[in-house]
């Protein structure tokens, strides 16, 4: 006894340095994600929050209209702090953002007609309004402009509505079915049939395109009257330095005076501007507007990625696990499954372009949309093909998951099934997947964590910068599968390192890196849930 | 430890001396006919013959290891899931052969059912775990189901405790009732044979005394082989007992003649705790 006590002091102070060690090692890691949620929140969410907007005078005289957006210390010697000012007004000035050193501030005031417009087009404007006008004609000047303009700015809204509406809808359809009135001609033309009913069938088909292109030319009038509507009222700007600009009301998305705006009011907004983030179409290429297209494309394909993925891991498991004699190759076959998920996700990426773009869809192509070509319909990248690219990635992660959970499911319950005269298939089919089901959702929800942030392989199988049509719409066939679309991994990095106008765009980077994380978070917790769900109903035996 | 206690025997004898008559049984629903079995070169049943009687409980007794579960599982071919496996001799079941390549285990076993050492309900509700078997079978009117699991769990004695809560969780219930609902299981397909792997020892005396019961109102429909290493569970229970020893029938007979009269030395020493 003496001696076991006389050892174990210095090995006891090391078991408890090595603990000291490892929890150490573990505070490091919670930290550091931590550190990157919080950075990432804090320089996402403090993007839509309206601030004030100053009127600056600089020493050398120059008056300008700016909010202040990030304050930078340097050392005196290397010309002290510094502001980086959001000047707006990229049409007259060519920059909406631009570093002034706080020295170089001579004066600031928070004038209360200082006004912030959005527009549709370069971006926001910074000034006063002093004159709105109506045709030509004006009809208010100075204070009663911002009173007047309230009616018009609605009005504008509403216009710019519409006028949406019937570009998407009346025309979109109008536009489809011209399209595919040219490729039931082109059809017909390369079809069989004899001259005689050819000639019948593509006078017919000439006779409806006929019928469409007049609707659309009135649809197209339409529409030009609608333009022209938007470009009646007129609201004339006066930037800080005098210069004057004219904004048609229809160009108008936000206007407002911020240093008039309570708290309240600056919450009301900061939740209007979140939602329009998360749900309206991106502008001005990616750095205005919203960003639900990349939001909806990441959701569908990790949702087509797992209806791709799911039965395909799990078969193929269950082959492995249940059926395959284990032996040395089903050891080999194994191990290269989990090699599989350690090759470089690009090489992935290139074996989608060239197997599933290129062949399948090519070949898809010459049978099935041969009047179209040589545009490609499915021999292009899009959704579909994207999703199985994601697929071949994860599988690996699925089969490996589903094998485990197999694996845990004890003889005795396979026995006892067998026992009552079930097949093996039946016993598989009814009592082993069941009860390794949360297993191998646990392997899904891995996969589809790991299929969401993925990026690089999809740049070449389908995903772009700006997607015109979302994969699902209200036109059939409804689910357009061979569609390109747009993701929140590819849109950070191309308004963070792609875009003409990389200051502005600089929030809308951690807006969105946030939103991706929020999305992937939520799309594990409903998995979770399921999960949850599944383990409650099938709960392992207490003892 | 009966495993020290093995050692310190005589080396066991090779076949059963002639004093040892097996009991005359008429129109037997198994008749085991010298059957030896090997898992890999390990050899686990020697040469072993016996008939089992109709709607009667036939206990296997003996140490752990001495085959009894392996012969168990024999009658309905639940040792052909071991690669291994290698068998000689034969089992007839009501005059076939249920070793031809030909048998459907599948029917087999439906008509042996089995009940296994620890309770193994299904991951599902009460009655799902019932009517799981019917359901395999081809049953699909729900009337029907609700008919054969009522009358099932009313066979197993569980319907009383478990008639309000038939979709909750089977793996809820005690330990006893998981058994007894693997007795309703099994009664659920309508087997002739039920074949019972050391069903009580995993549960205390009280749950024991339930199974015991059960086993005994089940007789007079059905023919039982039990699997136990409890002597009073054989005594109290069975009709019939047989004796195994390392892979080897030492002595078979009427379980009151084997418990107050055994021919054999080591079958008195065995059932007299001087060793297993």
């Amino acid at each position: 006894m003496t001696v076991r006590s006389r050892s174990s002091a210095p090995r006891d102070l090391l078991g408890q340095s090595l603990t000291w060690l490892c929890g150490g090692a573990l505070a490091l890691n919670l930290l550091l994600i931590l550190g990157l949620l919080a950075l990432i929140a804090v320089q996402g969410l403090g993007f839509f929050w309206q601030k004030d907007l100053l009127l600056l005078t600089l020493t050398d005289g120059t008056r300008v209209f700016a909010e202040i957006h990030e304050r930078e210390v340097r050392p005196a010697a290397a010309g002290g702090p510094r502001l980086r000012l959001k000047t707006g007004n990229r049409d007259l000035t060519g920059l909406d953002f631009r570093w002034v050193e706080e020295s170089a501030i001579a004066g600031r005031e928070r004038p209360r007609d200082a006004v912030l417009l959005e527009r549709l087009e370069w971006g926001n404007f910074h000034g006063r309004a002093v004159e709105l006008r109506h045709d030509g004609e004006v009809r208010a000047t100075g204070a009663g402009v911002w009173e007047a303009f309230g009616p018009v700015h609605e009005a504008g809204l509403r216009l710019r509505r519409r006028v949406e509406r019937l570009e998407r809808g009346d025309i979109g359809t109008v536009n489809m079915e011209i399209e595919r009135l040219r490729l039931e001609r082109r059809r017909i033309e390369m079809g069989g049939a004899d001259p005689a009913r050819r000639a019948a069938r593509l006078s017919e088909v000439a006779a409806r395109e006929a019928a469409a292109q007049e609707r659309f030319a009135v649809l197209a009038g339409r529409l030009a009257t609608e333009r022209r509507e938007m470009e009646r009222d007129v609201l004339v700007m006066e930037a800080a330095d005098g210069q004057r600009k004219e904004v048609a009301a229809g160009q108008i998305v936000t206007a407002l005076r911020p240093n008039t705006l309570s708290v309240g009011e600056r919450a009301w907004l900061y939740l209007t501007r979140t939602w329009t983030f998360v749900s309206g179409d991106p502008r001005e290429s990616n750095t205005e507007g919203g960003i639900f297209p990349a939001i909806f494309g990441t959701v569908m394909m990790v949702f087509i990625m797992s209806f791709a993925v799911a039965p395909l891991g799990i078969i193929a498991a269950l082959y492995l696990r249940e059926y395959a004699h284990q032996g040395p190759l089903v050891r080999l076959v194994r191990i290269a499954v989990n090699n599989l998920a350690g090759v470089p996700s690009i090489v992935f990426g290139v074996f989608g372009l060239g197997f599933f773009v290129y062949l399948v869809g090519g070949t898809i192509d010459r049978m099935f949309y041969a009047e179209a070509l040589p545009t490609p319909t499915f021999g292009t990248g899009g959704i579909l093909w994207a999703s199985l690219t994601l697929a071949l990635l994860t599988v690996p992660v699925v089969i490996v998951a589903t094998e485990e959970g197999l694996a845990a499911v004890p003889r005795i319950m396979r026995e006892g099934s067998l026992a009552l005269g079930a097949t093996k298939l039946e016993t598989t089919w009814r009592v082993v997947l069941p009860a390794a089901a949360p297993g191998i959702l646990t392997g899904l929800i891995l996969a589809m964590a790991r299929a969401a942030g993925e990026v690089a392989p999809l740049m070449i199988v389908g995903m772009v910068k700006l997607a015109p049509q979302l994969p699902i719409d209200t036109t059939a066939p409804f689910l357009h599968l061979e569609r390109k679309f747009m993701h929140l991994g590819f849109h950070i990095y191309d308004v963070g390192f792609q875009s003409p106008n990389v200051e502005a765009t600089k929030p809308l980077v951690f807006a969105t890196a946030l939103l991706l994380i929020v999305t992937v978070t939520l799309m594990n917790l409903v998995a979770i849930a399921l999960r949850n769900h599944l383990r409650r109903r099938y709960a392992s035996s207490v003892v | 430890m009966p495993d020290s206690d093995v050692e310190t025997q005589p080396a066991p004898a090779v076949a059963p001396p002639p004093g040892a008559p097996h009991p005359v049984i008429v129109h037997p629903v198994l008749r085991v006919d010298h059957l030896s079995l090997w898992y890999g070169t390990a050899q686990a049943l020697h040469d072993i013959s016996l008939d089992i009687p109709d709607k009667r409980i036939t206990a296997f007794i003996g140490p752990s290891g001495c085959g009894k579960s392996t012969l168990l599982r024999c009658f309905n071919r639940l040792n052909d899931l071991i690669d291994s496996v290698r068998i000689e001799g034969g089992i007839e079941f009501e005059g076939a052969s249920i070793q031809a390549p030909e048998v459907d285990t599948n029917h087999l076993r439906r008509r042996i059912g089995m009940v296994f050492q620890k309770s193994n309900p299904f991951p599902k509700s009460i009655f799902e775990n019932v009517a799981y078997g019917p359901r395999v079978h081809g049953m699909r009117r729900r009337r029907d189901l609700d008919d054969t699991v009522e009358r099932s769990l009313r066979s197993a004695a569980l319907w009383d405790e478990v008639k309000d809560r038939l979709e909750d969780s089977a793996l809820g219930l005690s330990g006893g009732q998981q058994q007894r609902l693997c007795i309703a299981r099994a009664l659920a397909v309508e087997p002739e044979v039920i074949l019972l792997d050391e069903p009580c020892s995993a549960l205390d005396p009280v749950a024991t005394a339930r199974i015991e019961e059960l086993m005994v109102e089940l007789k007079d429909r059905y023919t039982l082989i039990i699997v136990t290493h409890n002597m009073q569970q054989a005594s109290r229970v069975s009709d019939f007992t047989a004796f195994l020893y390392l892979g080897r029938l030492v002595e078979y007979g009427e379980t009151q003649r084997i418990f107050i009269n055994p021919h054999m030395k080591q079958t008195e020493d065995y059932i007299t705790g001087r060793f297993g």
